[in-house]
Parts: C-alpha cells; structure tokens; sequence
C-alpha cells in the first residue's frame, strides 16, 4: 500500500502540491516579505492517509490552506485527481483547528449545513445528519448549541460536518490539538475506523508525532518557517487496523519514531530557538 | 430578613417598587409648596391628568398613535436601512474606504438641525418627524451591522466556503446571523432614540402628537400636564424596549447567557 501509493501518485494523485510557494507581504517591515513555504512538493493517493509533522509556525496551516483552494500560492500548481484547482477546492473536506461551527445552529443544522448549502432538501439533509451525528457518537445531543457543548463534541460536531458530504479529500488541520489526552485518543481511534471504512485519501496536519505515526501510511517531516520546506519522508509499515495507544508499544512503532524524531528535533529546537527570539 | 440585599427576584421587585414609591412620597411631599408645585407639578394632579387623557376624555389616544406610529415607522425604516448599508459597506472594502470620511462626517454631524430642514421637505405631518427619527436610528444599527460583519470569524466563513456556500449562502447563513446579534444590542438604544427623533420633530413644528400636548402645556405653564406627557412617553418607551428583548430572547436563543454557567 505504501509503496504503491508512490508510483500512482505520479498518474492519478487525489491531491498533488507541486512546487507550492508562498509568499507574504510582511506587516511589520514595509515592504517586508515573508515566505512561509518553499518549493514545496507533496502528493496524496486516493485512500492514503498522509501526515505533515513539523515544528509550531512552520507554515503548515498555510499548506492546508492551498490544498483547499482558500489560499492561492504564490508559484506552484495543485492538481486535484488530475485536474488544475481553481478557487474553492470542491472535492476536499476541512476540518479546522479552531472553532469552525456556526454558533446559531443547533449540532443538527451544523452537521446538515453542508448538504443544505448542495440544495438537498431539508428534511433529507437533516435525516441524513441526524445518522452522523449518531455515527460520531452524538446522537441524543441534536437540539445543543455549540456553547453548549464540550470541546470534545464540538470536535466530534466537526467531524460529522465535515464527512456528511463524503468529501473524496479529507483535510485535517490539527483536529485534536485542544483535546485532553484520553478524549484525543478516542477521537482518534474513530477516524481511524471511519476512515478505514471509505479509505478516503487524507493529509492531516499535526505537530504531535505519535499522532502522526500511529494513524498515517506516510509521515512526511516540515521544516522549521520560514520557507519551509519537506525534509523527510517516511513510510510507516505498521499493520491496520490499528489502535493509537496499543500501537505506540510495538518496537516497529518506537523505531520509526526514533528515525523520524532524528531528523524532526532539530527543526524543532530551531523553531524554538525563533520563537524565543521573537 | 437578616440579607434584606439578597437580589432574588421577588424582593428585587419589591425593592425597587419601594424606591418609586418613595420618590413619588418625596414629590408629592414637597410639592406642599407651591414654589415647589409650579416647577415640578403635583404628583396627584399628574396623576388625574394620566386618567383624564386615557380615561375621562380619552383624549390622548390620537396624539400617542401618532407619536407611536412616527416612532415605529422610524425605527423600521431606520434599522432595515442601517442593516442594508452596514451589510453592504461591510462587505464592500471599496465602497467603504471611498465613503469612509463622509460616514463619519454624518454621524458627527448634529442631526437634530435637520428638522427644520425636514419639516420644509415633508410638511408638517408625521413624515417630517419619521425622517429625524430614522437619521438618529440608522446609524446606531449602521455601525453595528459594520461591525458585526466585519468581525465574522474567518475561520467561520472558511469552513462555511469548504462546506459549499456560495456568495448568497454567506451572506445569509454567516454574515446575516453574526451582524444580527449586533443589531439587538444597538436596537434598545434605537427603540429610545426613534421615541426622542419622533417627540422632537413634533416639539419643533406639529399639530399633533404627544410632543406637540406638552409644547402646548408648556406654552400655558401648564407643568402638571408636561409631567404627564413625560410619564407616558416613558411608559410606552419601556414597553417597546420590552418588546424588543422579547423578540431578542426567542431569535438569540443560540447565544450563551451569562446565567446559564451559573449553578443552580
């Protein structure tokens, strides 16, 4: 599987990033400019989970944000299964780091938004999210208000928003940062089964490495920012189904997290090393 | 009685119907002196005045329908346009940086000179009255739909895009909700400044209306029937901010109420 990924990436990649750069105009020095990302090139399969591990403000938000289409790069291609992206990228779902759900909406009307904005009838929409919302574990809790519910089912809110529209790309933008330890390992382990029941591909943005490894088939390693750029590839051979906390004790497991975090640390120590400065 | 400050409900009622009490007390004490009288009315005669326009005579009903209708006129009109201008320059940049000086001039600008002006445009009827009213209304909820708008989440209006919403969906499904808790904020001070636009208008030129029955009293120094004018406006300016909090409770139902993390 992982192998193979590598060789169809370069026919029929459900998400290629190509040469991506972007560049910002600085706001603090006038006519400063900021590249967050460099040169950057990245493929995603049709049913491959890819995880991007990199220091904190290396820009990988910024990636995420070109494979949806909200940010347009400043050189560079993205190809969606073949074809150029232009605007809005309408095969992809994105789950966001931050608080993405509308305040006004009960978790049903959240989760069903994405199908009432694609003119599916109401009742249907609702039907149909009513089953999500049962499916991320959250049935019962259809008429909360996002105030109204925990960080946990706010995430779990999300999820279902984001998969009702069986998006063919699933974009994932450190999901589960905000999660206290035994919530995130849970949450975790459902996309896992989600995911291993529609086998859609996936590019899940993460600074926690034991995340990274214990979900993905692939791990690729970020530079620290600016003009980051990939410095790593790994393929993680671990067997599936897997369960995030029982696959952190198999020795495969800490082997590669020792080969990834060789080459990881350093970016990390220089991230720091400039956050401090700033 | 050994907290007679708890603020439970009840005896918060209480209490605060025991303040109006004693300050009516104090007035109609004082007004034993006629000095007194003669500025600040009698509370009795007040009193018998209210009963006399609302009951005896019932000779108010046509000025406070009219003052009323120029003050719901105005605060209609005053809103939808505060709410269609501060949508569209909020999410228009262009258009919002071209007028930018002029807004601000306008809003600076002391609006109730314009009365006279609008009393020349409209007549003397209600429509003058209706035009100070909404130029006092519409900005209040301008800037506050502005404002709303251009501090939607774009991490809301991003997932929103990526869930397939297009401009229309945006518009009405993001922007329209998020201005709209703002406009309620603004609208309790819009309700009391459409009642003060409307009053006004009639107090400079009119034939009708409550303002014009206290500048008719006035002119006699009659200060007993002014009071009761004041009275009134009061009364049914508190019923319409009621009204609106009511509105307000069932259509932000979504938002966290400070009391709601209290514990029981």
């Amino acid at each position: 599987m992982a192998d193979g990924s590598i060789q169809t990436a370069a026919s029929e990649a459900a998400l290629s990033l190509d040469g991506i750069t972007c560049t910002f105009v600085s706001r603090d020095a006038a006519g400063g400019r900021y590249t967050a990302v460099r040169d950057t090139t990245l493929t995603v399969a049709p049913g491959e989970f890819v995880s991007v591990v990199g220091p904190t403000g290396c820009g990988k938000s910024t990636l995420l944000n070109v494979a949806a289409g909200l940010l347009s790069p400043t050189e560079g291609r993205v190809r969606v299964f073949g074809q150029p992206l232009a605007g809005i990228n309408a095969r992809a779902g994105y789950m966001f780091q931050g608080e993405a759900l509308l305040p006004w909406r009960s978790a049903l009307d959240n989760v069903a938004a994405g199908l009432e904005f694609a003119g599916v009838d109401r009742e249907q929409a609702r039907e149909s999210a009513r089953q999500w919302l049962r499916r991320v574990g959250l049935g019962g809790f259809e008429d909360r208000y996002p105030h109204q519910m925990s960080g946990g089912m706010r995430k779990r809110a999300m999820l279902a928003q984001t998969l009702i529209r069986d998006p063919d790309i699933i974009l994932m933008d450190e999901p589960f940062s905000a999660l206290d330890i035994q919530t995130r390992q849970l949450m975790e382990n459902e996309v896992l089964d989600l995911w291993m029941a529609k086998r859609k591909a996936v590019l899940f943005i993460t600074h926690d490495l034991d995340e990274a490894i214990a979900m993905s088939d692939r791990v690729v390693v970020l530079s620290a920012g600016p003009a980051t750029r990939p410095i790593g590839e790994f393929n993680i051979d671990l067997p599936r189904p897997r369960d995030v906390a029982e696959v952190r004790m198999q020795p495969r497991f800490v082997e590669l997290h020792a080969a990834i975090w060789s080459v990881l640390r350093e970016e990390v120590l220089k991230g720091y090393a400039q956050q401090k400065r700033a | 009685m050994s907290k007679p400050f708890k603020p439970g409900t009840a005896s918060l009622r209480l209490w605060q119907l025991l303040l109006l009490v004693a300050i009516v007390l104090v007035w109609h004490f004082a007004s034993y002196s006629p000095k007194i009288a003669f500025f600040f009315g009698q509370p009795l005669e007040v009193s018998q005045r209210i009963w006399a326009w609302f009951v005896t005579d019932g000779s108010i009903y046509r000025h406070l329908w009219i003052t009323l209708a120029e003050t719901m006129l105005a605060f209609f009109i005053g809103t939808v346009a505060g709410m269609a201008c501060g949508l569209w320059l909020g999410l228009s940049p262009m258009a919002s940086a071209i007028l930018d000086p002029y807004i601000k001039a306008a809003n600076s600008m002391p609006r109730v000179i314009l009365a006279p002006i609008f009393g020349m445009w409209f007549g003397l009827g209600i429509w003058s009255k209706v035009a100070l009213a909404v130029t006092l209304v519409f900005f209040i909820v301008f800037f506050n739909v502005y404002q709303g708008v251009r501090e939607v989440s774009p991490t809301l209006l991003d997932n929103a895009r990526m869930l397939g919403a297009g401009r229309r969906q945006l518009l009405r499904h993001v922007y329209l909700p998020s201005a709209t808790s703002w406009v309620f904020s603004s609208l309790h001070t819009s309700v009391g400044l459409a009642f003060v636009g409307a009053v006004v208008g009639e107090y400079l030129g009119s034939a009708a209306g409550v303002g014009y029955l206290i500048l008719q009293a006035e002119g006699t120094l009659d200060v007993n029937t002014v009071f009761a004018g004041i009275v009134v406006l009061t009364a049914f300016a508190l019923a319409l901010d009621g009204l609106v909090g009511v509105i307000e409770r069932r259509l932000m139902r979504w938002q966290p109420k400070a009391s709601e993390t209290e514990q029981l």
